[in-house]
């Protein structure tokens, strides 16, 4: 231990700062190499021109972003490309709503529960997280397809009362995929909203009871505003990862429901055209990013994503 | 103390139960099937010596899946031993020290947790590709020498995506940490060192392990990056499954998911109960 | 055997605030804790008396200044060898770790052997009265039992000076008031020098041989207990340590230690100054009198008498508290016992009263 003489008036140990530094430098490391780095090579690649034979031709220039935008050849307007970004804000924001909408009443059914219960039932909304991700999937297929099993419970049903049954045709589909969307994120809604809901104490709802609140307004004016955090949380943790996501939509859309998530990874390991593939993935960074930024500032950002 | 609840909550919870139940039921039902296209539950298979389970026979004889099943675990593992080491000293770091360059870390640390994966994902095939074709040109480095994508990359890329969230768990358990009790035994004749392994460690094991444990799951479950940065002998078990996906899936593969969804269960269970233990302790 | 067993000289501490401006948390403080006492730092929170405690063990860095432990320059010298011990304010006991090991964990540092280290392990608890916890764990016991624990933690190193910080402040006041006795008892049996901390005058007065009042990182005035309350050397401290009242006025004759004060309104007062405090005629003094000095019932020679009207009259069993206001509008606070066997008070509210005061009593502060 040594005191900086350099400044007399205030001490600041060097030793500390060596520490940290030491620490520190792992990661650091591997953030800068794996991370920082190669999000640069996309951004400059971005700007460059595919070239012969997988190469790509540095000259800066902006026409991989007006592809994307429609409008690299004057006088036509291509939307091909801002429908998939649009489609897949849409189906983003669409998955998102719903998560909140299918997870709360859980996420308050929960919090709710005799303290001893809680752990148990939480447990059980993560255990479908702990089977891998593309093998839910797979089971969507089992579930949606044709002759799958929610068309021979239909059918089943219908057989019961004696009507006539036309199997829905669900997969593909873009039905499919939000479905799957919905399933594949849920728990990530439900945990932080938990953590909020949980955190609200019983005196709350006695207080508003005590003070002429019906159940409605209870909800309205004290759980609802109070659980905002958690939600705020979790859409951050839903919405980010729905937009990068190529998966479910390959599988369950049938290559039909193209998103973001495919356009880059077709440019990169079926187009190889990896300079459009670069653009694309900075606008989808940007969006997310932008998104995220608008979101948290609005509300707050919220510890619950990652407290627990 | 009992609380009046709503049949309309209980009804709306049992349904969503039922929405996240459903289809691993499916998945383990449908391992049983006796139809091998496996679109209609055609009754329980009884084949050869296994009976029921035949399709789980099966499975042991396909190398495929064996040596994905062994990559997946071996990707698992490595990975998240690294990374809980080096989220572990992140997380000392980024919440003890003040550091210059410490903003810079602690932002580049975040990043992976608010971009989509995709992106890390495209980010390290292009860094990988730039990189070994430049050191294969520069070293006349040919044929099997040649350096390429496989278990080495996909290891190397879990690692980067662990570590923040190992960060994150065990920054949340150093935030609860009373720093009284390091200077209790700096002051009981223990150094710097000693403190650490003696009691900062010790304390702070149990968020320790929970980051390992996240590390784990997010090794297993994971499919974009790995699909990224996987080659020639680096096939883990979700890049099998979506190959099987794009052509013809099996009662095999509900045998698999079963096989899976068993283990997770016993494990988390056990780690669980393991965890409820050490707190009554 | 020096004759002092930690000196501070010249200490300074600052460190950053929040905002960037420098906070000076200890400021040139000097002050010699002789060997073997029971010595208190006493101050309101942020007054400097917890980072000289932990400049002193090393957890933290003078600015400015040096530290003396028995004469030996501290320096740089890291806590760990440090030969001192620490007692802290909310134990921080090993969480981890039984009792015994949390007691034997010092011992197990410095190397000495697991059988000896039992044996002083077990020693040290039957000490502090918690013989046989050795395998119980620091969170199953209560808070009282706990201190215990960390004393006996720290004691079984036998360090040339313990230091604690304000270690009974988590208790309530029945189980303080035991831990003072038994940490007064402790430390006349181990003859360890103390230095203690806290923000409780009463526990203060009641335990230490020596006090030093604190006040935004300045040493005001170190003395025994008794001289601290009879002499405060200036208005902080005398408003500090116990209660008091206040009269403003001016100075009009002194002859040797002996001031005559008009008050406001006025009055007159015959007060007494601080040996070697300077006053002049004319100059602004505050006089101190303390409730318990003052009386409703008049005694012979009693050098100041005060008409007054009775304002509020306060039972607190004991005492009967009176505030009387005198002319001028000035309030004095009279405290007198209860000791007629009906506890009948003397006045009640809206009696004309007159308040009795010695010249000693009264105590000119300049500052």
């Amino acid at each position: 231990m040594a005191i900086d003489n350099s400044a007399q008036l205030v001490d600041a140990p060097p030793r500390n700062r060596w520490q940290g530094i030491l620490l520190a430098l792992p990661v650091t490391l591997l953030m800068t190499v794996l991370l920082v780095v190669p999000l640069i090579i996309i951004g400059v690649n971005s700007f460059g021109q595919r070239g012969p034979d997988n190469t790509i031709i540095y000259n800066f220039n902006l026409n991989n972003y007006l592809r994307l935008l429609g409008i690299s050849e004057p006088g036509v307007w291509d939307t091909l490309y801002l429908e998939i970004l649009v489609r897949s804000l849409w189906l983003a924001f669409q998955s998102t709503v719903l998560v909140i909408l299918v997870g709360y009443p859980l996420a308050y059914f929960i919090a709710r529960a005799p303290r001893k219960q809680r752990n148990f039932w939480l447990f059980l909304v993560l255990v479908p997280l702990w089977t891998n991700f593309v093998i839910r999937v797979y089971a969507w297929i089992m579930i949606l397809r044709n002759q799958g099993v929610l068309n021979s419970l239909l059918g089943w049903a219908a057989g019961l009362f004696g009507l006539n049954f036309t199997p829905l045709d669900l997969y593909p589909s873009d039905f499919a995929v939000l479905v799957c969307m919905v399933y594949e994120f849920l728990p990530f809604m439900i945990l932080p909203m938990f953590t909020s809901l949980e955190k609200i104490e019983d005196s709350l709802y006695e207080a508003a009871a005590d003070l002429g609140a019906n159940t409605w307004n209870t909800f309205w004016r004290v759980t609802f505003p109070l659980s905002l955090p958690g939600i705020v949380a979790g859409t951050i943790l839903v919405f980010i990862p729905v937009m990068g996501t190529f998966i479910v939509s390959d599988i369950l859309g049938g290559r039909q429901v193209i998103l973001v998530g495919n356009l880059i990874q077709r440019q990169f390991l079926d187009a190889r055209d990896p300079v459009f593939g670069s653009a694309a993935t900075i606008v989808l960074m940007v969006m997310t990013l932008a998104v995220t930024l608008y979101y948290t500032r609005k509300f707050g950002f919220a510890e619950e994503a990652f407290g627990r | 103390m009992t609380k009046r609840r709503s049949p309309w909550l209980l009804a709306v919870t049992a349904l969503v139960y039922i929405f996240l139940y459903a289809p691993i039921i499916v998945l383990i039902v449908f391992a049983f099937n006796s139809s091998r296209t496996n679109v209609v539950f055609e009754g329980v298979v009884n084949q050869g010596d296994c009976g029921p389970f035949y399709w789980f026979c099966q499975l042991g004889r396909n190398r495929e899946l064996v040596a994905a099943a062994r990559n997946t675990l071996v990707v698992a593992a490595t990975s998240t031993v690294a990374s809980t080491v080096i989220g572990t000293m992140a997380a000392l770091a980024l919440q003890r020290y003040k550091f210059p360059g410490k903003a810079y870390s602690e932002i580049s640390l975040y990043i992976p947790i608010v971009i989509p994966e995709i992106v890390m994902g495209v980010g390290l095939l292009v860094l990988y590709s730039a990189l070994f074709g430049f050191i294969n040109t520069t070293f006349g480095l040919n044929g099997d020498n040649r350096l390429s994508l496989g278990l080495g990359t996909v290891i190397l890329s879990h690692i980067a995506f662990s570590v923040p969230f190992v960060a994150l768990v065990v920054r949340a358990r150093l935030q609860g940490f009373d720093k009284a009790v390091e200077e209790a035994a700096m002051d009981l004749y223990a150094n710097e060192w000693t403190t650490f392994w003696r009691v900062t460690l010790p304390i702070i094991f149990p968020g320790v392990m929970s980051g390992a444990l996240l590390a784990f799951t997010l090794s297993l479950d994971d499919f974009i990056t790995t699909f990224f940065t996987t080659g020639p002998g680096g096939t883990t078990l979700p890049i099998y499954v979506y190959g099987l996906l794009r052509r013809v899936t099996t009662p095999e593969l509900n045998a698999l998911a079963t096989i899976w969804i068993v283990i997770v269960f016993v494990v988390l269970m056990l780690s669980q109960l393991a965890g409820r233990r050490s707190e009554a302790h | 055997m020096p004759e002092f067993a930690v000196e501070l000289r010249n200490v300074s501490k600052r460190f950053p605030g929040p905002s960037g401006e420098i906070v000076t948390a200890v400021n040139n403080v000097t002050m010699q804790i002789k060997d073997g006492e029971f010595f208190s730092m006493l101050g309101p929170s942020g007054c400097g008396k917890t980072t000289s405690l932990r400049m002193i063990a090393g957890f933290e860095l003078p600015t400015a200044g040096e530290i003396y432990i028995h004469d030996r320059p501290m320096g740089h010298t890291p806590p760990y060898k440090r030969p001192v011990n620490t007692v802290f304010q909310n134990y921080a006991l090993f969480p981890h770790m039984t009792i015994g090991q949390n007691v034997g964990f010092g011992l197990e540092m410095k190397g000495v052997e697991p059988k000896e280290i039992q044996r002083r392990s077990s020693e040290a608890l039957e000490m502090v009265r918690l013989a046989g916890y050795e395998k119980r764990m620091a969170r199953q016991l209560s808070g009282g039992q706990q201190q215990r624990v960390a004393l006996a933690r720290a004691l079984v190193n036998h360090p040339e000076v313990l230091l604690l910080d304000e270690p009974l402040g988590a208790l309530d006041l029945k189980l303080r008031k035991e831990m003072q006795l038994e940490l007064k008892r402790l430390q006349r049996e181990v003859g360890i020098t103390f230095v203690f901390v806290t923000h409780d005058q009463e526990e203060a007065l009641t335990m230490s041989d020596r006090v030093a009042v604190m006040s935004a990182g300045n040493v005001l005035q170190m003395g025994a207990a008794s001289e601290i309350y009879e002499k405060p050397n200036c208005r902080f401290v005398a408003d500090f340590i116990g209660e008091t009242n206040f009269l403003e006025g001016a100075v009009k004759a002194q002859t040797g230690r002996d001031v005559d004060v008009e008050l406001a309104g006025g009055l007159l007062c015959r007060a007494t100054a601080d040996e070697g405090s300077q006053v002049v005629s004319g100059q602004k003094v505050t006089v101190t009198m303390r409730p318990e000095k003052l009386g409703l019932r008049p005694w012979q020679g009693a050098d100041n008498v005060y008409d007054g009207r009775v304002e509020e009259v306060v039972y607190i069993g004991t005492d009967t508290h009176y505030t009387v206001v005198l002319a001028g509008d000035q309030r004095l606070r009279v405290r007198e016992q209860n000791d007629d066997p009906l506890s009948r008070p003397l006045a009640a509210i809206g009696d004309a009263v007159k308040v009795y005061c010695d010249e000693v009593s009264a105590r000119v502060l300049t500052e």
